[in-house]
């Protein structure tokens, strides 16, 4: 010990006075990254024992899983004869055929360009709003929410006016009524949920049992029995002649059910922003309302988000049980082609399922990794 | 209501806060009992007394964060009712600053000065932000202005929370015990900086614990216990001849 002084009897005999300074250390070995990697790999015999066993499963498992995805996968066929040779893997060569059908179900082929205009558009605007220093947000948030909306409205929906023709929805499916399903169903999820989780709060009896009652009647049934509802309900409350669209009633079903959720995971927020954050913004005489939006509600958003991403998440899958109703989106048009008698064959099913599980992760991985890239920015924000 | 503000020379003459027979309960708990004090312009009050007394419930209902139930609270010259016209003025002329600051953690510090500024008063950006920044310089944490609360010690936040009160122009300061919640070491910066601002002739209440800073900077000691007022007094009297017993007892507990 350098600098101290040189006394060796019990601590709490001595008086101590520091003679130099105590200069900082670099940590012990333990607490490098590799060094605690080793540490926690092969740290004592129970997590060596874990660990090999760990890696013999992924060795069993692993050569199999790729002999069957890329090594004796069929890549390219004209028809099924080759992915019912005995011993072939995976048939990608069906997934590449059906791969339109999938993408736009029963679109026009003649008119799947606006599919791909709508898509891209989307896509593009997407972008702009999530990438966090992009340069008027405001502007993409507008086109997004506002002008989008009614441009992928004209356009897949047709507009004979324009030279459009008619595309009824019927004939919509695959991935384009996927991500349409999903993507109204988060769009209008979040300001409901916002909405219902403060008239949850509210100090208001009728508004407060209002919201409470359709939180917890929507949330206490499936979402199969909301979707059912909304199909057979939903034209009995209106004019036959403004009844619905088949396809606009399961999307009001889902953003509704959705919002029942994203209440509670709101409310979970807003109740975690301590009072004193109220009595500030009132003692600066900021009204309610200013208060909700400029101090209560970006805090309670925050600390939400990795409650909005799981519900997103959810709801993102949960699209799938729009086929009950009738809707063909993605998972339902595999289902459609895998029946087809051209590609029959063993491994059909496992390859039509093997995709759809790889479409439904990359998205949804991709939401968690976006989610967690923003926490990190907002969390070095307000440390 | 408009005859309070239309005449700013009677206003200049009328005391800053008048309280007449007030009274506070919470639930079946009475809070505040017969409460009468008046502060005249530029006065420094100073709030003591145990904990429980009722002195942070009495200042908070200066600026209506509690609502009294019986009697009348007189803020410049406007009264608290539940009108919430007269509440919004109050706000404006008083600040307050809290024991645990109660910034706003997801702005920077300049942002937290210029909320009120812009959104209440509607400055634009830029004066906001240039009175932000005199407020900032003044309380000596000018280049703290674009960090975040939670990056800063409790004794820098605290007077950042004290330049976010003044960037409002208040005529009226609320101290609600300013520096119980900070370390001993950070104590002194921030009474330097409430006493600063006594020394400019704000009008203040002031609850505080801090003894020393009351004899130094207070006009007129209140001490309470119980929720009622039980000796109003100047410090050199209150500290040096405590008239009722209970006050007594009290300083015999702090003071040794």
């Amino acid at each position: 010990m350098p600098g101290a002084t040189q006394d060796r009897r019990p601590a709490s005999a001595q008086a101590f006075v520091r003679q130099g300074p105590a200069p900082a250390q670099p940590p012990p070995a333990s607490e490098s990254f590799a060094g605690g990697l080793r540490g926690n790999l092969f740290g004592d015999w129970r997590t060596s024992l874990a660990t090999l066993a760990v890696l013999t499963l992924v060795g069993l498992a692993l050569p199999s899983l790729l002999r069957f995805l890329i090594f004796d996968a069929v890549w390219s066929a004209p028809d099924g004869e080759l992915c019912r040779a005995p011993g072939a893997g995976a048939c990608w060569a069906f997934i590449a055929q059906k791969l339109p059908y999938f993408i736009y179900g029963s679109y026009p082929e003649s008119q799947r360009w606006r599919v791909d205009v709508t898509m891209f558009v989307g896509a593009v605007l997407i972008v702009w709003l999530l990438w966090l220093d992009a340069p008027a947000r405001r502007l993409a948030a507008f086109l997004f929410f506002v002008a989008y909306p009614l441009q992928g409205f004209i356009l897949l929906h047709g507009a004979p006016a324009l030279g459009l023709p008619r595309v009824e929805t019927h004939l919509w499916g695959g991935v384009f009524v996927s991500l349409l399903v999903a993507s109204v169903g988060m769009v209008f999820s979040l300001p409901l949920g916002i909405l219902l989780a403060l008239g949850r709060r509210s100090r208001l009896p009728a508004l407060k049992l209002a919201c409470t009652g359709f939180i917890e009647f929507v949330r206490g049934v499936p979402m199969i029995t909301v979707l059912f509802m909304a199909n057979t309900m939903l034209p009995l409350f209106v004019p036959e002649d403004l009844a619905p669209d088949r396809l606009a009633r399961p999307l009001i079903g889902v953003a509704l059910f959705a919002s029942a959720y994203m209440a509670e995971v709101v409310r979970g927020g807003l109740q975690a922003i301590p009072r004193g954050q109220f009595e500030g913004a009132a003692a600066l005489g900021l009204r309610p309302w200013p208060t909700l939006r400029l101090v209560v509600l970006p805090q309670a958003l925050r600390h939400v988000i990795p409650g909005v991403v799981n519900s997103f998440i959810s709801l993102f899958k949960d699209t799938t049980l729009v086929a009950i109703v009738g809707i063909f989106d993605f998972l339902k048009t595999i289902e459609a082609a895998r029946q087809d008698p051209a590609w029959a064959g063993p491994t059909i099913s496992a390859t039509g399922y093997i995709f759809a599980a790889l479409f439904y992760f990359a998205f949804c991985f991709g939401m968690s990794l976006y989610a967690r890239f923003v926490e990190r920015r907002l969390g070095s924000a307000a440390a | 209501m408009s005859d309070h503000m239309s005449d700013p020379a009677q206003d200049a003459e009328g005391p800053a806060i008048e309280m007449i027979g007030v009274n506070k309960w919470f639930g079946a708990y009475h809070a505040l009992r017969d409460i009468d004090l008046i502060v005249a312009r530029g006065e420094r009050i100073v709030i003591c007394g145990p904990s429980g007394s009722g002195k942070s419930t009495l200042i908070r209902c200066l600026n209506r964060l509690e609502a009294h139930q019986s009697g009348r609270i007189i803020v410049d010259g406007i009264e608290l009712t539940a009108d919430l016209r007269r509440i919004d003025e109050v706000r404006r002329e008083v600040g307050m600053v809290f024991q645990h600051f109660n910034l706003f953690p997801h702005l920077t510090i300049l942002e937290n000065c210029t909320l009120a500024p812009i959104h209440v008063r509607k400055l634009a950006r830029a004066e906001a932000e240039e009175l932000a920044s005199a407020y900032l310089r003044k309380v000596q944490i000018a280049e703290q202005a674009d960090k975040y609360p939670g990056q800063l010690s409790g004794g820098q936040q605290q007077r950042a929370a004290i330049a976010r009160a003044l960037c409002m122009s208040p005529k009226i300061m609320l101290f609600d015990e300013p520096t119980s919640a900070l370390d001993p070491e950070m104590v002194k910066e921030v009474l330097e900086t409430i006493i600063g601002l006594a020394e400019e002739g704000m009008t203040m209440v002031c609850v505080t614990h801090e003894m020393g800073f009351a004899r130094q900077v207070a006009d007129r000691v209140v001490f309470m216990d119980d929720g009622a007022i039980v000796e109003i007094n100047r410090p050199e009297a209150f500290f040096t001849a405590p008239k009722h017993e209970r006050t007594r007892l009290f300083l015999g507990q702090i003071l040794k």
